[in-house]
């Protein structure tokens, strides 16, 4: 019974992966750029949820749509000041742009909410239930469950719209999309609109279970690039299945060998896929 | 002829005007040097001890009449063993790395001239700053790094007031065997700790500690800090649901865990959290009403009202507008009180004379801010008396429950939680 609620644990843990790296994967498959201050959209998005709770007093049902608001427009915003000049430089600049990005949003929510860690309360949704005798923790759960539908959402929007395809066609090639009357600029600003508005959702939830403190979108962002490329990049589907499997793999290595040993062996699995499948599990060649 | 006397004259009438001053300004002022970082990653903890230190320097000073009736330095007027000499804190700033931390010593000890030097919170960096004291032969008080290698290096002039692991150790140690006198069982005991040097070494010297004192570790569980989810430990110690869990973790993870043990129903009889991440406010804040009973350490617990340290706790609350004595604050003034005693006692700032007379430190529990057992220092300067309070959350606040001598509220067993 204890291993169902390891496995249980993962899979919730690893929807919650899959939520937060889905927007990675949208901006990396679209534009081929890497976000680099991808976590600390995470961490916004996190702080977010704390402004709500500590100034309106709301739970999720206000702090996650305003968090994909806020996060959105500072998607659109990076795009246009900073993302759209710089990608038009070589790689490096654009690594070291988004990079810079980063750290100026993570010390400047230093500055702003200090250096402290906040947490909500863990009643906002709800104490956790036993079902079959398995213990769900709430929140995991919401987020998951929000997880799921945001990525499958994406996935739809991608493969079965027309404004999904024009966004595809401007990935493929930009010269020959604009050509055929499409905008790349406002594919890719809707493209970044997504990603921030995903991202946001994913840190206004897990805010709930999260502590939260300037800093928590690094160790986030590794285990999103990691999610990504595992996955295959621009795959939302492939950061879904991704996600899920990092998180099983995580909690059932923690808890049969060991806590420490988990991470050498979701990497020892990561390098081993890369190496037979250097595109990722469902990237395209 | 004539012009040479009246030179000679004149710069012998300068050298004794310069002397009889010099001579005034000793009397007038003590300097004493603290180096703390203002800057970098500990900077609140830095700004804490500095107010820390200039409300000692004002209880010196200029007194407290309620103090000065139980703490003889409290009257006022400066040092009295220095005919009222006046003590100056000169605080520099170590921004966090030991190399500044041995160029402000340094600073202190040529251009200021300290009498004495307190420093520097940082392990790391009380090595190197009181490398530079020993070659200067400048004493140099540590009154917080718990690095157990600073007293093994055959120093002369170091002197440090605060336990070590190997203390805490020992306090859990005594605590959990009168649990087991008192019929309480302790025979499964689980470590839980985060796997950098912190963790490691202080759940090592535990888990030795215990091994000879007949108490047995029958489980480790070392982890890597700051991850998302802690589930899987927990659920280890679930299924082998040891009587006593000892916690040796950081602020994220204590919250985690705290938060995790409750989703999933399951708590030890007594529960430890080696301070850490379990004594920032922002885990007792908002963790607190979850982990009712949890186990703690400290060298401060308040006491009782019109004790030593309630009073001085009432004093800092002042000074820093609201924020009570800590941890770490309350070292660091025990720190300092050490130094400006042993200058009072040598009778002069002359290194070798107040060197001597730290040697000779001989502080009661009931003149002590910090919860020690007293000051009296061994031949490699630690503090033998050096010891910690155990403590226990009350409604989201520490309190002192042990030892009994020193305990504020009765101790409460089983651990609560929730």
């Amino acid at each position: 019974m204890t291993l169902v609620q390891v496995v249980i644990g993962g899979l919730l843990l690893g929807a919650v992966y899959a939520l937060f790296s889905s927007g990675l994967t949208l901006i990396w498959g679209m534009m081929n750029v890497v976000n680099f201050a991808h976590g600390d959209f995470v961490m916004l998005g996190m702080y977010t949820g704390v402004v709500v709770w500590t100034a309106l007093g709301g739970g999720p049902w206000a702090s996650v749509p305003m968090a994909a608001i806020l996060i959105a427009t500072l998607g659109v915003i990076s795009y246009f000041f900073l993302v759209r000049h710089i990608m038009k430089g070589p790689m490096l600049a654009q690594i070291l742009g988004t990079f810079g990005l980063a750290l100026f949003l993570r010390y400047g929510a230093l500055y702003v909410f200090g250096a402290n860690f906040k947490s909500l309360p863990d009643n906002l949704v709800g104490h956790s239930f036993v079902l079959g005798g398995i213990r769900f923790e709430g929140s995991r759960v919401l987020a998951a469950a929000v997880g799921l539908g945001v990525t499958l959402a994406l996935h739809l929007i991608l493969t079965r719209t027309a404004i999904g395809s024009r966004m595809l066609a401007v990935s493929e090639d930009a010269t020959a999309a604009q050509l055929m009357g499409i905008r790349p600029q406002r594919m890719q600003a809707l493209a970044w609109a997504m990603a921030g508005a995903a991202t946001g959702i994913a840190g206004a939830l897990m805010a709930l279970f999260l502590p939260i403190s300037p800093t928590a979108g690094e160790s986030l962002a590794i285990v999103a690039f990691v999610t990504v490329s595992f996955g295959g990049f621009g795959s939302v589907t492939g950061a879904l299945v991704a996600g899920l499997l990092i998180g099983v793999v995580e909690s059932l290595s923690a808890y049969l060998i060991g806590p420490i040993y988990k991470e050498v062996i979701v990497y020892a699995l990561f390098v081993l896929v890369l190496w037979f499948r250097p595109q990722g599990l469902m990237g395209k060649t | 002829m004539l012009k040479t006397t009246r030179q000679a004259v004149l710069a012998g009438a300068a050298l004794i005007a310069f002397g009889f001053a010099a001579d005034a300004g000793a009397q007038q002022t003590v300097k004493i040097g603290a180096v703390y970082p203002l800057s970098g990653n500990s900077a609140s903890t830095g700004n804490y001890a500095k107010m820390a230190f200039e409300m000692g320097a004002d209880i010196i000073n200029n007194g407290d009449p309620e103090l000065a009736k139980i703490f003889p330095l409290a009257k006022g007027g400066g040092l009295p063993g220095l005919k009222g000499a006046k003590i100056q804190m000169v605080i520099a700033d170590n921004q966090g790395t030991p190399q500044a931390g041995a160029n402000q010593t340094l600073r202190l000890i040529t251009e200021e001239k300290v009498a004495a030097l307190i420093c520097c919170y940082q392990s790391a960096i009380t090595v190197t700053a009181s490398a530079v004291a020993e070659k200067y032969g400048v004493p140099f008080l540590n009154a917080e790094s718990v690095a157990a290698n600073l007293t093994e290096r055959g120093f002369k002039w170091f002197f440090r007031t605060t336990p070590v692991a190997a203390d805490f150790a020992t306090a859990y140690l005594s605590f959990l065997k009168e649990q087991k006198a008192a019929g309480k069982k302790v025979d499964s005991i689980a470590i839980v700790h985060e796997n950098t040097e912190y963790g490691n070494s202080v759940s090592s010297v535990i888990s030795d500690a215990f091994t000879k004192g007949g108490l047995s570790v029958s489980m480790k569980v070392p982890y890597g800090a700051n991850g998302p989810d802690v589930q899987p430990q927990v659920l280890q110690l679930k299924e082998k649901n040891p009587d006593v869990v000892i916690f040796i973790s950081y602020t994220q993870d204590a919250i985690l865990y705290a938060k995790t043990m409750k989703e999933l129903n399951w708590k030890p009889a007594i529960l430890i959290a080696d301070d850490g991440g379990f004594n920032d406010p922002a885990f007792t804040k908002q963790m607190g009403p979850v982990t009712e009973g949890l186990i703690s350490r400290s060298v401060f617990a308040q006491g009782k009202p019109g004790s030593v340290a309630a009073m001085m706790d009432a004093l800092y609350k002042k000074k820093t507008g609201g924020d009570g004595l800590d941890d770490v604050s309350a070292r660091v003034l025990q720190g300092f009180f050490v130094v400006a005693d042993a200058i009072n006692r040598a009778g002069s700032v002359e290194p070798a004379k107040v060197q001597a007379a730290l040697k000779a430190t001989d502080l009661k529990p009931d003149q002590l801010i910090a919860g020690y057992d007293g000051v009296k220092f061994d031949d490699k300067g630690q503090n033998i008396l050096a010891s910690t309070l155990v403590t226990q959350l009350k409604s989201s606040n520490y309190v002192a429950v042990w030892p009994k001598a020193r305990a504020t509220d009765p101790l409460v067993l089983p651990y609560k939680g929730w």
